[in-house]
C-alpha cells in the first residue's frame, strides 16, 4: 500500500486512565476513508481525550485490543510519526510558541512531512505560494503568518490558525476537537469551507463537537454520541437533531447506555 | 539527528559545509592533537613571568609590564561574589607557558607550521589554506599559547590594516602597543586581568587605519591541547577614525577530566566615528554530564568608546564551559556612542554562567542597548547579571534592557542580578524582563505538525534567541544555531 493511499482507523475496546481515573471504558470505533464521523457528548464524557490519544499524547495508560490506523498500530507510533502519516489534530485549546512564526512552524511541519513521503522539501518560494492560496481559503491577513504561533492571538484567529495548518498539511485524518466553539457564524462557514475542499474519497474526518450547529454545515455520514467513556450510541445525521432537541440527558434512560451517571452538561 | 530545522544548506548554499563539521552530535571538538609542545613546568613567579617574556622575544617595557602586574596581582584575592560554586584553582598546579615545538620561533608560511595543527584546525572545520577557506573570514589561529597562523594577512596589508599575533605586534608595532594596552583594562583591574596581564601567552591584535572599513571578517580561533595548562590570550582591537571592523572569535578544548583555567582580555578601542562589532561563539568545553571536568571561562572584555559617534557592539553565544564569569562591557566615553551587548548564553547538565554586561555612560547622548536571552537546561544555573551607570554629565543618556530566561525542566535555574546606578537627571533607563518554560503542551503541539521532539525544542529555543543570532555574522548565526540544539540533546525526555 502506498503512503498516500486511503487508510482506515480502526478501534475496538480502548480504554484509557489517568492514574486511577477511568476515562475511556472501551470504545469502538472504524472510520473508513472517505467519512466523516461527528463525535457529540457532554462535557467530561472523553471526546477530548480521544482525540488526544489519537494524536500520541503520552498522558494516558492506555489498553486496546486494535487501535490502528493503515493496518499499522498506533500505539507504537510516536506523535510525529502519527502527524506524517497524515493525522492532524485541530486543538480545541491551541498552544502559544513565543518567538516562533506560524511560517516557519508550517514549513518545518510541511517538510517533515512530505521528507516522509519521499518527496522533495519545498524551498521558501513555492512554500510561500501555497500558504498564500491558503491563507485566502481562511481569509486571514498574511501578517497572521508573521507572528509568533497563536501569541496574542484571539479565540476566533487561534481556531483559524488551525484550520490554515488543516489545509496546508491536507491530512489524511483530521480529528476537530470542538474547533467549532467560540466561533462566529461566518468562522463557522470557513472551517466548513475548508472541510468540504478536502473531503474526498481518501480523507476522513473526526468532528467533535458539542453543538449539532456545526453539523448543518459538515454533513456527517454517522454521529456517535460518548458518554462517561462509551459510545452509548450511533446514528446517522438524525441523531445529532435529537441530541439538539432533548439535550443528553434521556441517556441515561436509554437501553445500553453506560449506566452510570452522567456528568451535568 | 537532523538538525536543519532552519534549511541551513538552501540558505548558506555550500559555505555552512565547512561549519557543520566544527560542531557535531556529541563534543566532537574534545579531541587532542599529538605534537611534541615545550611546556613550563607548572606554577607562577617573578621567573616564570621573565621567562615567558624572554620566549617571545619581549622589549623591555613589555616585561616591567608584566612584572608591575603580577606583583599587583599578589595582593589580591580571588573574587567570589559571582553566583557560581567551584573549588578553588590551585595557581600553582597550572602550567602557564605551553607550545607545540618548532624549528622556528613562528612559522614565515603555512607550508612550515606542522601539518598535525593544521589538520587539526580542519578537523575543528576552520581550515587555514586560504583557497579552502570561508570566503571573506581572516583567521588567526592560537594553540595553546602561541598564535601558529593568520590568513589573508597580505590582502588586509594593501589597506592598512594590521592583523597579526599579539606576539608580533609587540614586536613589529611596539608604538601601537604600548599606546594602547591596558588603556580599556588596567593591569590592575580585577584579580584575572591582573593575572592575565602578567602572563599572557598570545591572542590577536588588530588595528584599522583612519577611514578604513575592513572589507572581511577577521576572527581568532582559540584552542586549547594541552593538559594542565591555563589559557591566557589577549586581544586588542583599535578601530581609528572612521573605521569599521567586524571580528569574531570561536574556541574548543580537548575533554578531560580536570578543570582548566582560561582567563583572556579583550580590549576595543573605537575613535571618533569608529565602530566595532565584537561575536564570541564560544563552545569551550562544558564537562561532562555529571558535571566533571570542563573550562573556567573567567574573562574581562570591554570596549571603550573613546571618540565622538563610536560604536562597540558585543555579541555572544556561550554554551560551553564548566564556569563562566564574563561580562563584556563598554564605556561610552565620546558623545552620541553607542554600546551593545546581545547575549545567548545556555546551561545544560551542572554548567554555571554568570554573564552580563556592564554600560557606563560618561559623554552626552549615549545610548546603550541590552538584550539578554539566557537558556537554562538540566541541573544548570543561568544568571544575568548587569550594570547601567549614567554618570552626572551624560546628558540624554538612554538604555534598554531585555532580559528573558528560558526555562527546560524543573532542576535548572535563571538568576537576574540589575544594577542601575543613575546620577544624571534627564537620562532614560528601560529594563523589562521575562521568565518562561517549554511546556509539553508547546512540544505536542509541535510534534502533531510531525517535528520530532529534538526540532520541536531547537526550534523553540531558535526562536526564543532569535533576536541576538540577527546579530551575529551569518556564517556564524547558522553555527550558532546548530550549536544550540546540540547543546540540549538529553535535556528533556
Amino acid at each position: 500500500m502506498s503512503i498516500t493511499a486511503a487508510k482506515a482507523l480502526r478501534i475496538r475496546n480502548l480504554h484509557a486512565s489517568v492514574g486511577d481515573k477511568r476515562i475511556l471504558n472501551g470504545i469502538d470505533l472504524e472510520i473508513r476513508p472517505g467519512e466523516v464521523h461527528a463525535i457529540m457528548g457532554p462535557n467530561g464524557s472523553g471526546k477530548s481525550t480521544l482525540a488526544q490519544i489519537l494524536a500520541g499524547r503520552d498522558l494516558y495508560g492506555i489498553t486496546a485490543d486494535e487501535f490502528s490506523y493503515g493496518g499499522k498500530d498506533l500505539l507504537a507510533m510516536k506523535p510525529e510519526e502519527r502527524a506524517r502519516e497524515g493525522i492532524f489534530l485541530a486543538f480545541q485549546y491551541p498552544v502559544e510558541i513565543p518567538g516562533v512564526s506560524t511560517v516557519t512552524l508550517l514549513k518545518e511541519s510541511l517538510n517533515a512531512i512530505r521528507r516522509h513521503r519521499g518527496e522533495a522539501e519545498l524551498d521558501a518560494m513555492d512554500f510561500l505560494t501555497i500558504v498564500k492560496r491558503k491563507l485566502a481559503l481562511v481569509e486571514m491577513r498574511e501578517e497572521f503568518l508573521y507572528r509568533s504561533v497563536n501569541e496574542s492571538f484571539s479565540g476566533g484567529e487561534k481556531k483559524r490558525n488551525e484550520i490554515l495548518q488543516m489545509a496546508v498539511l491536507e491530512p489524511r485524518l483530521a480529528i476537530l476537537d470542538e474547533t467549532d466553539s467560540g466561533l462566529d457564524i461566518d468562522a463557522l462557514k470557513l472551517l466548513a469551507d475548508g472541510v468540504a475542499k478536502l473531503r474526498g474519497p481518501d480523507r476522513s474526518f473526526i468532528v467533535i463537537t458539542h453543538y449539532q450547529r456545526l453539523l448543518e454545515y459538515i454533513v456527517p455520514d454517522h454521529v456517535h454520541i460518548l458518554a462517561a467513556g462509551q459510545i452509548v450510541k450511533s446514528g446517522g445525521r438524525e441523531l445529532a437533531l435529537e441530541i439538539e432537541h432533548q439535550g443528553y440527558a434521556w441517556l441515561e434512560r436509554e437501553p445500553g447506555s453506560a449506566g452510570r451517571p452522567l456528568a451535568a452538561s | 539527528m537532523i538538525l536543519t530545522p532552519w534549511d541551513v544548506r538552501k540558505i548558506m548554499g555550500e559555505t555552512s559545509r565547512n561549519l557543520e563539521h566544527l560542531i557535531d552530535r556529541e563534543y566532537k571538538a574534545g579531541f587532542v592533537t599529538d605534537v611534541e609542545q615545550e611546556i613550563f613546568p607548572p606554577g607562577l613567579s617573578e621567573d616564570i613571568v621573565r621567562q615567558i617574556s624572554a620566549k617571545k622575544g619581549e622589549p623591555e617595557f613589555m616585561l616591567e609590564w608584566r612584572l608591575q602586574a603580577y606583583r599587583h596581582w599578589l595582593t589580591m584575592s580571588e573574587p567570589r561574589w559571582a553566583h557560581v560554586n567551584y573549588s578553588p584553582v590551585d595557581y600553582q598546579s597550572i602550567s602557564y607557558f605551553s607550545q607545540p615545538k618548532q624549528d622556528k620561533d613562528r612559522p614565515k608560511s603555512l607550508d612550515e607550521v606542522d601539518p598535525r595543527l593544521i589538520e587539526t584546525y580542519e578537523k575543528l572545520g576552520i581550515p587555514l589554506r586560504e583557497q579552502e577557506m570561508l570566503a571573506g573570514v581572516a583567521v588567526d589561529a592560537v594553540f595553546d599559547s602561541v598564535s601558529i597562523a593568520t590568513t589573508y594577512r597580505g590582502k588586509l596589508a594593501e589597506l592598512g590594516i594590521i592583523f597579526c599575533s599579539f606576539s608580533e605586534a609587540v614586536r613589529e608595532h611596539p608604538e601601537l602597543v604600548r599606546k594602547y594596552l591596558g588603556t580599556v583594562v588596567p593591569p590592575g583591574d580585577n584579580f584575572f586581568a591582573s593575572l592575565n596581564s602578567a602572563v599572557f601567552s598570545d591572542g590577536s591584535f588588530v588595528y584599522v587605519p583612519p577611514g578604513v572599513r575592513c572589507p572581511m571578517e577577521l576572527s581568532t580561533y582559540f584552542r586549547i591541547n594541552a593538559a594542565n595548562t591555563g589559557q591566557f590570550e589577549r586581544t586588542l582591537i583599535i578601530a581609528d577614525e572612521g573605521a569599521y571592523v567586524s571580528y569574531l572569535e570561536g574556541c574548543t578544548a580537548p575533554m578531560r577530566d580536570e578543570n582548566q583555567l582560561h582567563a583572556a582580555v579583550v580590549e576595543l578601542v573605537a575613535l571618533d566615528n569608529a565602530q566595532i562589532k565584537y561575536s564570541t561563539v564560544q563552545n569551550w568545553y562544558p564537562g561532562d554530564e555529571n558535571g566533571r571536568g570542563g573550562i573556567y571561562n573567567f574573562v574581562t572584555k570591554r570596549g571603550l568608546c573613546r571618540g565622538i559617534n563610536s560604536h562597540i557592539s558585543w555579541t555572544q553565544v556561550e554554551t560551553g564551559s564548566a564556569i563562566t564569569w564574563k561580562y563584556p562591557s563598554v564605556v561610552l566615553q565620546g558623545d552620541n556612542a553607542v554600546g551593545e551587548f546581545y547575549s545567548v548564553a545556555l546551561v545544560n547538565n551542572y554548567q554555571q554562567a554568570d554573564t552580563g554586561t556592564k554600560m557606563s555612560h560618561v559623554g552626552r547622548n549615549t545610548r546603550s542597548t541590552i538584550i539578554s536571552k539566557g537558556v537554562s537546561a538540566g541541573h544548570g544555573q543561568n544568571t544575568y547579571r548587569g550594570l547601567v551607570k549614567v554618570l552626572a554629565g551624560a546628558e540624554g543618556a538612554r538604555n534598554y534592557t531585555e532580559c528573558d530566561s528560558l526555562l527546560f525542566g524543573d532542576r535548572c535555574g535563571a538568576h537576574t542580578f540589575p544594577y542601575i546606578e543613575v546620577k544624571n537627571r534627564a537620562a532614560q533607563v528601560e529594563h523589562e524582563a521575562t521568565t518562561s518554560r517549554i511546556s509539553d503542551d508547546q512540544l505536542f503541539y509541535c510534534m502533531q505538525r510531525g517535528l520530532s521532539r529534538e526540532d520541536a525544542i531547537s526550534m523553540i529555543v531558535n526562536g526564543f534567541c532569535k533576536q541576538v543570532f540577527k546579530k551575529l555574522p551569518m556564517e556564524f548565526a547558522v553555527e550558532a544555531q546548530k550549536l544550540l540544539g546540540i547543546s540540549l540533546e538529553g535535556a528533556v525526555g
